[in-house]
Formats: C-alpha cells, structure tokens, sequence
C-alpha cells in the first residue's frame, strides 16, 4: 500500500499532465459538438427534406456506430483516402462528430418540447422563420435542454479514454505507461481511476448547479435519454 | 486484369462483401461478448437494484457507493482493472474475463435503470399486495416486478445498444471481434478505411437491428392504458 | 350481544416526534358496520393501517377474533391481513394485471388455491361487485367507480373476518360514487362486518350502526349516527358532521331542530 502511494505520488506530474489532455479532449469535443449538434438539430426538425435526410443520417449513423470505431475510421481511415491528421486533431474530430450526434437529440427534444405554437406566435407579430427560430425558440429550447443535455459532458470525459488506444497522451495513456513501467497494472489503473472519479465528481458538481441556475420556474420538459 | 474491367462501383461492391465475409467472424465474437455481458449485467443490475430498494439502511449505502463508483470512471478503464483482476485470480482466456468485466461495468447502470423503474412503480402498489397477505417477497416477484421490468425496457434497450457498441472495447484486450478484425483487414489490404467503414456499417446494422427488436418487445409487453405508461 | 371481531387496545402512533394519535381503544364486533369520521390529518388512514399492521402500531395491542396479532409468535403477519381485507381510497389495483387477475392473484399466490378453483373464485367475487363483463380489462381500461369495486372484489376474495375502507369513495366522480356505496350497503346486509372511514354522511345514517367522531388523534365521541347527528355530547362534533354533510348537498337542521 505504501509502495502504491509512492508511485502515485511519482506518478502524480504525469497523470496531472494526462487530466489536462482528457479536459482539453472534454472541452473540444463537448464545443464543437454542440455546434454540430445545435446545427443538425436545426436541420433534422427545420429543414428541407435534404438537409433533414443529411441530419438524420449523421445523428443515426454516429449514435449507431462506437466511438472507438469512428475514431479509428478518422485516425486510420482517413490517411487511406489521402487525408493524414495527428492523434489530437483525430481525437479532436472523432469526438465532437460522436459528441454532436448526442447533443442533436438532447436539443431536438426540447425544440419539439417547444412545439409548434411558439413559431406561429413569433410568425405573427411578423418575424421571419429564422427570426422566430433564434429570439424566440432557441432561447427557450437551449434552457430546456440543460437537464438532459447536462450529462453530455460527463459522458463525454468518460468517453475520451478511449483514445489512449490511438497513443493519444491524455490520462489514459499515461496509466497505461505506468502499467508496464511497474508491472502493476491494476494500481496504475486504480490510480487513474481516482482522478476519473474526481474529474467526474467536480465536473457533475459544476453542471447540476448550472441546472439550477438556468431552471425557467414551472417550466420544464421530462428529460429525454440518449 | 479484372480490376481494369470492372467499373470501379462495382469493384468497391465486390471488396465490402469480400471485407463483410471476413469480419462476419468477429460478429460472432461482438454478439457473443454482448449475449454474455448483458445478462451477466442484468442478474446483477437486478439484484444490486433490489437491494438498493428493499434493502436496509447499510446495504442501500453500499449499492449507492457501487452505483457511483462504477459509473464514475470511463468503462474502458473499469474494463481493464476488471480484466486484470479477474485473470489474475483465475484462469480465463480474455474473451471471457473480457465479456464478465463488461458484464459488472454495465451492471451499475442497469441497477439504476432497474432501480428508476421499481421505484416509479411505487409504495403503494406493494402496500395493496402486502394488505391481501401477501409477503414481501410475493410481492416484489408477482406485483413490483412484473410491473418494473417492463417500464423498465426503453431505458434498457438504450443500455443494451450501449453495451453492444461497448463490446468493441475488449478490442484492447485482443478478442478477436469486429474491430480487431477490421484492424487486421486494414493491415493486410492497406485499405483502412473501407475496413473499418465496413465494421461502423456491421455495428450499425447491428444496433438498427437490436434497437427495433426491443421496440417491438416494449410493445408487446404493454399493459393496456398503465397509469405508469 | 355479538362478537367482537376486531379489537384494538391503547394504540399509539408516532411518527419522529409527531405524534399521530395515543391510546386509542376500539372494539368492532360481528356484522358491525363502523363508520369513522374526523377532519383531514387526524389519523384515519394511519389508524386503519394499523390494524393490520401494514403500518406498526409503537404501542398497544390488538386482536383478531381473540388472538393477539400484535403478538410475533402468534402468527405470521401476512396470515393476518390476509383475514382483514382493505380497500384504498386510491383502488391499487395491481395496474400488470385485468380484473379476474387481480382477484386471482391473493387466492393463487397467497392461499396456494388451484387455478381454476381460483378463477371460479374470481368471477363469483366480480358478479357480486356487478363487474362479470369487464373481468378482462385492465385497471386502465375502467372508470374509478369500476376500480374500485374490482378492488373490493380482490380484498372480498380473501373471505376476510372483517373489511376496512379508507375514504374508498373521496377519489371519485359524484356520478361513480353511488356504484360503490351500493356495493357497500349490500355488503353490509349481507353481514360483514365493516370499519369504514367516509365522509358520505348519507351512508353512515342509513348503514352504520355506530359511528366514531376522530379529531386531532382522538376518539372524540363515539355512539349510533342519531346520537352524534342530533344529541352530539361535543358542539364541536355537530358543526363537523353538519359541515361535511352540507358539502355533501344535504341541508342542516334548523338551531333547535
Ligand atoms: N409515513 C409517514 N411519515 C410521517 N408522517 C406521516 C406518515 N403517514 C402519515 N403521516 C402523518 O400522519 C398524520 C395523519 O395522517 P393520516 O393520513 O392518517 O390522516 P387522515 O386522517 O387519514 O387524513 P385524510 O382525511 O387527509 O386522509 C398526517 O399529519 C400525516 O402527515
Ligand atoms: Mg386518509
């Protein structure tokens, strides 16, 4: 046990290195899948029947399919059709495309939620369709959104671990490295595990409070699983 | 010669089947790790939720602390210290150290999808079966449960495509499923992206499949105009 | 004089440091039928739970046909409530199962009878709630009213010593509540024996032959519902009954009346 604690303490530069890539794999990938995801929602229920079929077709088809195969299908893949990017940049891409599939149903459902009063009010005091969707819908469905949404990010974190398995040096990999550095790899990994758990902690911490704060009274949607 | 003939549609055509039939193997391997991890999760899940409910002050304690935990780290990351302990206490080859160690990763959110639905179907429907006589027990197996599993089945068929899409993690433990044979594919053709699209198409269809399977599951098992929905 | 079926001595209920009611005594004898009446909050329910047992009493005791079931070694709970029947103010049907199942289920699982027995069973205990014809819809499928009486046919089934009824008319509309009241009279003619805690006024001044006016935890007076409508020992117990008997749409006496 104190021989444990010796290499966690170590080990301790490297991990807080690792923490500070997963964050980073997190952040990216939670802001640019929100954008992505905001879009497709957009399109998936105000689109044409193009852009609608494109939507649909990205949402089902990244939320079908593992991340760990999308990844390597970017990582890997790419390069096969000419397109060579680094590991980050992989990562990056592969979890804001996995991400924005998740966050287009969270927001789709709380623009459903809003339903189709809302547009014809704001259609009748003369905005446009794309007026009405951004001062009068979105407003309502990005708060609507938070309690299902919230989980997002912390799913995400978890999710990024995944990308040790492309060398990436995020928190993952660094247990990994110990692993073999000290033949004991369930003490790397439990190590690791306690920064998880409190990433994880903090990170929920954090949103349940932006959940509350962000709370319309007496307004509220049941919150839709992914 | 044939290559030059062919119209390269057509070509692209003929290497997905001949890249389907040879990762069709791991589909075995991806379903056989999901057939085994699932019930696997689902018996403990159950019980873990039972006795999250049911049980006394300590034992609710302990199941929310092993809700939490397990929850709280990646799943790759569960399955690896998993997979270590368990093959260094036993002699298991990885597909089955792989597929347990997943089982108990999802068991933690199968005990709170099972232990949601228990407590929606409520207090009062098993204060009604205990004032006909029945015992506690009677009244979890023939009025809590028959009601719970079956509110319990969107929310489960959410986790069962999330364990079928998690099964490509034992990957990292070199169980020869989709994955690890789209990898090999790719080493060998040198095309890497038709084998691992062709793996995302098999997992997606595999997913479609499982998705629609239990929609219609949920459907039969409705009870007609449930108050619970 | 008859029996007494159902007797309960000094019971006290807390819960934390509220104290719901104490030292409460009340004896309920062979084709009595009791109706308890008192403002929301007094301990109704709870005092029907408590007889049996569902909710544990902190002290006191209580006796099914003269054995002790507050006693543990006298029998086993689930055989004691299996002999007190008891209807919801909110049905509780078992909401997985149709009507006939629902009066099935206690007789199969609880009293090990054989299927067949126990659906012949069930459909006599349906004919007697006027309910044959709907014995295969779910709880869903059937107004208030028609719950309701399922659920008196479930507890029925079970050929209790004694039935208890908390408010199993207060969730219904006014149209669905004569249904059940006219099961109940029925019942009571045909002799069971009934602790029924109502505010239909009209019920308890036709069927009840003695009724007990609870407030704040206590039996505050207690004798025929004559006695408590026109010779009440306590003003307190008049400007009750006539209340709610008014909300109900009957007219108070003059002062003197
Ligand atoms: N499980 C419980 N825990 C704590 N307090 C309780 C519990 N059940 C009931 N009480 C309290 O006990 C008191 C009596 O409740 P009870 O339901 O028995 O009243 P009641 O006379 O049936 O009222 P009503 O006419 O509204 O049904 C209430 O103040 C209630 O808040
Ligand atoms: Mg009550």
């Amino acid at each position: 046990m104190a021989e444990w604690f010796y290499f966690f303490y170590t080990a301790l530069p490297a991990f807080l290195n690792g923490a500070l890539v997963t964050l980073e794999l997190t952040a990216v990938g939670v802001l640019a899948g929100f954008v992505l995801g905001l879009a497709s929602a957009l399109g998936r229920v105000y689109g044409g029947r193009w852009l609608r079929w494109l939507a649909i077709g990205y949402i089902e088809l990244f939320r079908g399919t593992p991340l760990l195969v999308q990844l390597f299908l970017v990582y890997y893949g790419l390069p096969g059709l000419g397109l060579t990017l680094d590991r980050m940049p992989s990562a990056f891409i592969a979890l804001a495309l996995n991400s924005g599939a998740y966050q287009a149903e969270y927001l789709r459902g709380s623009i459903l939620a809003i339903g189709e009063g809302q547009m014809m009010a704001g259609r009748a005091i003369g905005l446009s369709r794309w007026q009405t969707i951004r001062y009068i819908i979105l407003p309502q469905a990005l708060r609507l959104a938070i309690p299902a949404w919230s989980n997002e990010p912390v799913s995400l974190l978890k999710s990024t671990a995944v990308a040790f398995l492309i060398a990436v040096p995020d928190l993952m990999t660094r247990a990994k490295a110990l692993a073999v550095q000290t033949y004991d790899p369930i003490g790397a990994y439990i190590a690791v595990a306690v920064i998880y758990l409190a990433m994880v902690y903090v990170l929920d911490a954090f949103l349940k409070l932006l959940e509350e704060r962000a709370r319309i009274p007496g307004y509220s949607v049941e919150g839709k699983k992914a | 010669m044939a290559a030059a003939i062919l119209p390269p549609i057509l070509w692209a055509l003929i290497m997905l089947i001949e890249f389907i039939r040879y990762i069709a193997a791991g589909t075995v391997t991806t379903l056989a790790v999901t057939l085994v991890a699932l019930p696997l999760g689902l018996v403990i899940g159950l019980a873990f939720a039972l006795a999250h409910v049911y049980g006394g002050k300590v034992l609710t304690q302990v199941m929310r602390l092993y809700s939490t935990l397990m929850r709280g780290m990646p799943p790759i990351l569960l399955l690896f210290i998993l997979y270590f302990i368990i093959s260094g206490s036993i002699n298991l080859s990885p597909f089955w150290a792989g597929s347990i160690a997943l089982g108990v990763v999802s068991s933690a959110y199968q005990l709170e999808i099972l232990r949601g639905a228990i407590l929606s179907v409520g207090g009062d429907q098993m204060m009604a079966a205990r004032a006909i006589g029945m015992s506690r027990l009677k009244a979890i197996r023939y009025v809590i449960l028959p009601q719970a599993l079956r509110l319990a089945i969107p929310p489960w068929s959410n986790e069962a495509s999330i364990v079928l899409k998690d099964s490509s993690l034992v990957y990292a433990l070199g169980v020869a499923e989709i994955l690890r044979r789209a990898q090999q594919l790719s080493a060998t053709t040198q095309q890497p992206f038709m084998a691992f699209g062709t793996a995302a198409l098999i997992y997606f269809i595999l997913v479609f499949t499982a998705n629609r399977l239990l929609d219609y599951l949920a459907r039969r098992t409705q009870i007609p105009a449930n108050p619970l929905g | 004089m008859s029996q007494p079926v159902l007797v309960a001595q000094n019971l006290t209920k807390t819960y934390g440091n509220n104290v719901i009611f104490r030292n409460i005594s009340l004896s309920v004898n062979e084709r009595d039928t009791i109706v308890i009446v008192g403002p929301s909050g007094t301990g109704k329910s709870t005092l029907l739970r408590c007889l049996n047992l569902l909710t544990k009493a902190d002290s006191g005791k209580i006796w099914l046909d003269g054995v002790e079931i507050t006693d543990p070694t006298c029998c086993s709970e689930d055989e004691c409530r299996q002999r007190i029947g008891m209807v919801f103010q909110n049905f509780l049907l078992f909401n997985h199962l149709t009507a006939l199942d629902n009066v099935m289920i206690g007789l199969t699982k609880v009293k090990k009878m054989p299927k067949e027995q126990a659906r012949r069973k069930a459909v006599e205990e349906l004919e007697r709630v006027g309910l044959v014809d709907r014995a295969g819809h779910y709880p869903g499928q059937l107004s208030g009213g028609q719950q309701q009486r399922v659920a008196i046919a479930r507890a029925l089934a079970m050929e209790p010593r004694v039935m208890l009824f908390d408010e199993p008319t207060s969730a219904l509309d006014p149209e669905l509540i004569g249904e059940v009241l006219a099961v109940m009279k029925q019942l009571a003619r045909e002799g069971m024996t009934m602790l029924v805690v109502t505010h239909e006024m009209g019920f308890a001044r036709e069927v009840a032959n003695r009724m007990i006016f609870m407030e704040k935890g206590q039996i505050l007076e207690e004798g025929t519902p004559d006695d408590l409508f026109e010779r009440p020992k306590y003003e307190r117990t008049r400007q009750f009954l006539w209340k709610i008997a008014e909300l109900h749409g009957r007219k108070a006496p003059e002062e003197n009346g």
